[in-house]
């Protein structure tokens, strides 16, 4: 069984059609890539998926369990962690609060519980700040743990962003464009990253992503969106010669300027 | 500051401010009987101001919910226990149930005008809550007269629930160990101190819990809090609803305090003065509100008063007609307006601010 399925999703903004019957499932253990041009709709799925949005039609069931129309934090709680296109950290917490917040879905003290602190709510605090150091040191800040997460460079913003996602402990992992705004070195290095994020923790992954050299590189699957609409999907080798996405994703004549790219990688 | 200082660690320099301020208040009494300053009744009423600004700073610090109308919980608890021990209502509860009982009663208030209006935000908010201040004390003042008729039936008749502007007087007083308050200041300052002492405690834990974390990423991004995980709405109903309680527990206080409650005790002034005092201090840190509080309070209630005083004296020595007449506690808007531009001007952080929001505002120092 497939752990997302989004089975004939529609979204109107007006009489903009976002997306249109779009037909989508990801395996579990897998690592899919979405790409398109510009406005092609690739944001709008996720944030349908999270519950930002609720679908003009159209089912999302995750893992067996329908959550189209969920609020976003059901639907965190159900399993699924995201970053943002732009960054959209805490910038006034600091490192490891923000990484706190992420978990504060899966701890259980209620108000009351956090005036009077019985054991059971210090312990849990406890583990909780542990597990969020070792996620800071995984993703390699947890020197930084004390800072305020504003003053990060934007790289380790980006990863914080991954951090705090992780500490929602979910199954699939959205991530949108990743390494925008990265250097060719940083992208290498968070392409490995992702690779090894999914090994570790057993993710699903699913990811928005411009670079080339990284959904080429690490997609199990590629979908390409195209004004809404699903043009083509497969694995990364036959996503490279679709006549269909050359044309539409890269314009003619690109489809050398991507064969380079990713025999470089 | 001296070295030594420095070399402390923070725990221990904690220790030592906190250690400092409660010592400060426990001899403070003593201070006042042996200068003769008779500040005691005063500086007991700014204590349950400043602990209306530590309930008000969890809704405006740390959930960053703009709440202009905070002082109808206050309304609410002072009414709470004025209505359950005023002879006339023939309840007659004693003080400490009554006091207890306010706390639940102004958190569900806060619940029933978070639950609709939570979901607007920013100016929206703080025009609702704003509304909801006015509201609560012309209610207060007309709630006497009630006349309830389903149909035929008459349910109630001309009943007398608030007193109307005449307001509810007596209302009760609490007894201690056989000991009944009266109007010696000296008991109050010491309930009011132990009422504080709760405040602070349930705050500074509710701070460092999961929910002082939620409440701190609902105000900064309540979107991404949202995808992290974070009910924001249930996260603000919280804030509203602990807030509203500490109001509700200050408002039983200062109604046994006064011992005569009317409408009029709990107007917009009122939000704004609480308001001021959570700027002015910090927002979002326990002891810049303290400070905030102690300082405003203390101005208003003591050096205005005095000052009046000075100005009358020099008016009568200078035999001027205009300065005999003057009444600077007239005045206090103006001097609390002014004194809110210098510190946003000079120090747009407060006083002692949360080290979070001073890095905020002078990151641009910082680097350059």
């Amino acid at each position: 069984m497939a752990l997302l399925e989004a089975r004939h999703i529609v979204k109107r903004f007006g009489g903009l059609t976002a997306l249109n019957a779009l037909d989508f499932s990801l395996e579990r253990g897998q690592i899919a890539g979405l790409i398109g041009p510009n406005g092609a709709g690739k944001t709008t799925f996720f944030n349908m998926v999270t519950g930002l949005y609720r679908p003009t039609s159209g089912r999302l069931i995750l893992d067996g369990r329908n959550i189209t129309g969920l609020r976003p934090n059901r639907v965190t709680r159900l399993g699924i962690g995201r970053t943002f296109q732009t960054i959209r950290l805490f910038d006034n917490m600091s490192v490891l609060d923000n990484v706190l917040v992420g978990m504060n879905c899966r701890l259980r003290a209620s108000w009351f519980g956090a005036i009077v602190r019985p054991p059971w709510v210090v312990q849990e605090e406890h583990r909780a700040r542990q597990r969020a150091q070792e996620l800071l040191e995984y993703v390699g800040l947890l020197e930084r743990a004390a800072e305020l997460a504003k003053h990060l460079p934007y790289g380790e913003q980006r990863l914080l962003e991954i951090a705090r996602a992780l500490a929602t402990e979910p199954k699939l992992l959205l991530l949108d464009e990743p390494s925008a705004g990265m250097n060719p070195r940083e992208t290498e290095e968070l392409t490995a990253f992702i690779a090894r994020l999914r090994q570790e923790f057993g993710l699903t992954i699913l990811l928005i992503e411009h670079h080339m050299e990284v959904v080429m590189g690490i997609s199990d699957r590629v979908t390409v969106l195209d004004y809404g609409a699903k043009i083509a999907e497969g694995t990364p080798q036959e996503i490279q010669r679709h006549p269909q996405v050359i044309e539409a994703y890269l314009g003619k004549g690109g489809a050398a300027d991507l064969a380079s790219a990713t025999d470089d990688s | 500051m001296p070295p030594s200082w420095r070399a402390l660690s923070p725990r221990r320099r904690q220790f030592f401010v906190w250690g400092l301020g409660v010592t400060a208040f426990l001899l403070f009494p003593v201070v006042d009987e042996l200068l003769n300053l008779q500040w005691l009744n005063a500086v007991t009423d700014a204590a349950v101001f400043v602990i209306l600004a530590l309930g008000l700073n969890i809704v405006v610090g740390y959930a960053g919910l703009l709440d202009l109308g905070y002082a109808a919980f206050f309304a609410i608890g002072a009414y709470t226990t004025g209505i359950l021990t005023w002879p006339p209502h023939g309840i007659e509860l004693n003080f400490w149930w009554a006091m207890w009982l306010s706390v639940p009663v102004a958190a569900l208030f806060g619940v029933i005008i978070g639950a609709p209006t939570l979901r607007v935000r920013g100016d929206y908010l703080a025009i609702i809550t704003l509304a909801f201040g006015e509201i609560v004390p012309i209610a207060c003042r007309n709630l006497w007269h009630i006349d309830l008729r389903l149909g035929p039936w008459t349910l109630v008749e001309n009943f007398n629930l608030t007193n109307g502007p005449q307001g509810i007087n007596p209302v009760g007083r609490p007894q201690f160990l056989g000991y009944e308050f009266g109007f010696d200041p000296l008991p109050w300052y010491f309930l009011v101190l132990a009422v504080g002492a709760l405040v602070i405690f349930t705050k500074s834990r509710l701070a460092q819990s999961r929910l002082g974390r939620a409440w701190m990423a609902v105000r900064e991004d309540e979107v991404a809090a949202d995808c992290m995980g974070v009910d924001p709405i249930k996260t603000k109903l919280l804030a509203f609803a602990l807030g509203a309680s500490f109001s509700g527990l200050a408002g039983a206080v200062y109604a046994a305090k006064l011992q005569a409650i009317f409408p009029e005790l709990f107007r917009f002034q009122v939000s704004i003065m609480l308001l001021c005092i959570v700027i002015l201090g910090g927002m979002g840190n326990l002891k810049g509100v303290i400070l905030g509080g102690m300082c405003i309070m203390f101005f208003d209630r003591v050096i205005l008063a005095q000052s009046t005083q000075l100005v009358r004296g020099l008016g009568a020595l200078l035999g001027s007609e205009m300065l005999m007449r003057a009444d600077l506690s007239l005045w206090r808007w103006f001097f609390f307006g002014v004194t809110l531009i210098v510190v946003m001007v000079l120090r747009p952080e407060g006083l002692l601010p949360s080290a979070q929001r001073a890095a905020e505002l002078h990151a641009g120092e910082e680097e350059g």
